[in-house]
């Protein structure tokens, strides 16, 4: 854990020190790609009062707030209906070969594509975003959840046989523990990737949350503020990933 | 007759191709019978196991316990495998207690008869352990625990002591015949040493491969409590290993 911190912190100080040595060296125009110091500078002022000229006057923390409450929304949405229909379909071998195949073919279509269908179908605001994160965090967990489930042990199924459990005492006491270790290793690349779609649907879809205010900055034209929003979308993602990953942690031991 | 093997025979179709897996299999086991299945790997010992335990229907022929024809697995037979079967998320406790969750409600007397088996196989101090905190030969005790604590009148063992060092396993069989004496059940068990057939029996089912069929049954009257190294032992032991042998001249005719 300090090793890890010890790391972090080397790694972060370095690229600040190569990135201001760059931008002083080459005599980069700050319009162009702006120093850590602008940006710094761009960061409090978001924290303090939103940006100057923006069509919002949230602060930073406040649009934190709604992208967290949208990511967390269509995250565990998507968890809860995909572990569900992965254990229903795992379970049922023959109706899988016949979804299999349309999963197939929608999972590949980039979730803002679907953008345009939203909009109309739901306006804009928050479902939009919402809707984006359950479809890039669904197919993942959908998809490990029916290999989990299919790859559980045969001896498990015959000792829940023997036993005389029912269907669902089977999917309850084996089953879904069997599965559970892969389960929650898509459960955290699903959160990565649901994670980067947040910002793109809030980019197209809201006029608030992390992703809008990337399209902000860029409107007001001001670089220095668009890092910023930037690194808080990556710290946050980091952040996500770490505690995710410490839940892992915590079920492997179990 | 208490279980009664009739006529069974197992077909596989693999590339379209049917394989006789089993052949006209017949075999009657009274109550209180140590049965062992010997035989090469490949002949059918699991497959008729599992036919015998309700895990598979025979393409032809019926298996009877008690009169009555086996369709699928209950809890008056269980089987114990080579893997063990655990759940590795349960304690051994609650992994003894998994079969009793359908017949008892009450807590404490699920805990109070997991127990009775967990120290029955010698693991008591251990019932909060993990299974992977325990050894194969620890893990199997638990299994075996699990198994009894249902209360079957038979259990099926497929190879459970195969992956088990020689020591662990000697341990096991000595401690396994001890166990079923003491609650009187029935036993088929499978396994391709010669060595722990000849040790457990009372009856050795030695089987044969492509197609897999019975070949002999040598009955082993020695008293329980074998002496591994005495001169009976030796002798009955070797009496196996000629009906393997007699596999020889076949063999030479084939190539002539
Ligand atoms: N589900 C199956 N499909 C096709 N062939 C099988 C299947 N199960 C077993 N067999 C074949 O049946 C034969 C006997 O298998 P098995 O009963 O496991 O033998 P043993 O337990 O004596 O080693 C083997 O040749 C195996 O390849
Ligand atoms: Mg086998």
């Amino acid at each position: 854990m300090v090793k890890t911190i010890k790391y972090c912190v080397i790694s972060f100080g370095a690229l600040l020190l190569l990135w201001q040595i760059l931008v002083t060296v080459a005599d980069i125009s700050p319009a162009l790609f702006p120093p850590p110091t602008k940006v710094v500078a761009a960061f409090g002022e978001l924290l303090k009062h939103g940006l100057k000229g923006s069509s919002s006057d949230v602060a930073l923390m406040g649009h934190i707030g709604i992208s967290m409450a949208r990511f967390l929304t269509g995250y565990i949405l998507a968890v809860v209906t995909a572990i569900l229909a992965g254990l229903i379909l795992g379970c049922l071998p023959r109706a899988f070969a016949y979804v299999n195949p349309v999963i197939q073919l929608i999972r590949p279509i980039a979730p803002v594509a679907w953008m345009p269908f939203i909009v109309l179908w739901f306006g804009i605001g928050d479902v939009p975003a919402v809707v984006i994160i359950f479809i890039a965090g669904f197919f993942p967990v959908l998809l490990s959840t029916v290999a989990a489930v299919q790859n559980v042990d045969v001896t498990y199924r015959k000792v829940a046989q023997n036993f005389g459990l029912s269907k669902m005492e089977t999917v309850r006491k084996i089953i879904f523990p069997a599965a559970f270790t892969q389960i929650i290793h898509s459960l955290r690349l699903a959160l990565g990737t649901s994670w980067i779609f947040l910002v793109s649907g809030e980019m197209v879809g809201a006029q608030s949350g992390l992703g809008f205010l990337v399209m902000d900055a860029k409107n007001c034209m001001r670089p220095d503020a668009l890092l910023a929003v930037m690194i808080t979308i990556g710290i946050i993602g980091f952040l996500l990933d770490t505690c995710i990953r410490l839940l892992e942690g915590v079920v492997k031991c179990i | 007759m208490y279980i009664e093997v009739k006529e069974v025979e197992v077909q596989y179709t693999e590339k379209k191709e049917q394989v006789d897996v089993l052949k006209n299999i017949s075999l009657t086991i009274e109550q209180g019978e140590f049965i062992c299945l010997l035989g090469p790997s490949g002949c059918g010992k699991s497959t008729l196991l599992g036919a015998m335990a309700g895990f598979l229907t025979p393409t032809k022929g019926t298996v009877y316990i008690k009169g009555k024809p086996v369709e699928r697995p209950c809890a008056e037979y269980v089987t114990i495998f080579q893997n063990y079967g655990l759940l590795p998320w349960r304690t051994v406790e609650k992994n003894v207690e998994l079969g009793l969750e359908r017949m008892i409600k009450s807590r404490e007397d699920r805990a109070r008869i997991a127990m009775k088996y967990i120290d029955l196989v010698g693991l008591s101090g251990s019932e909060k352990k993990h299974p992977g905190q325990l050894s194969g030969g620890m893990q199997q005790r638990v299994a075996i625990a699990r198994a009894l604590a249902v209360e079957p009148e038979i259990l099926f063992m497929d190879e459970p002591f195969g992956a088990l060092d020689a020591i662990t396993r000697m341990k096991l069989q000595d401690d396994l015949l001890n166990i079923c004496h003491e609650t009187k059940k029935t036993v088929i068990f499978v396994t391709h040493d010669i060595d722990e057939a000849t040790f457990l029996a009372d009856r050795i089912v030695v089987m044969s491969a492509d197609p897999g069929e019975i070949k002999n049954i040598v009955n082993i009257s020695m008293p329980k409590n074998r002496d591994r190294t005495s001169s009976n032992f030796l002798r009955a032991r070797d009496k196996i290993f000629d009906i393997f042998h007699m596999k020889k001249p076949d063999t030479v005719e084939y190539y002539i």
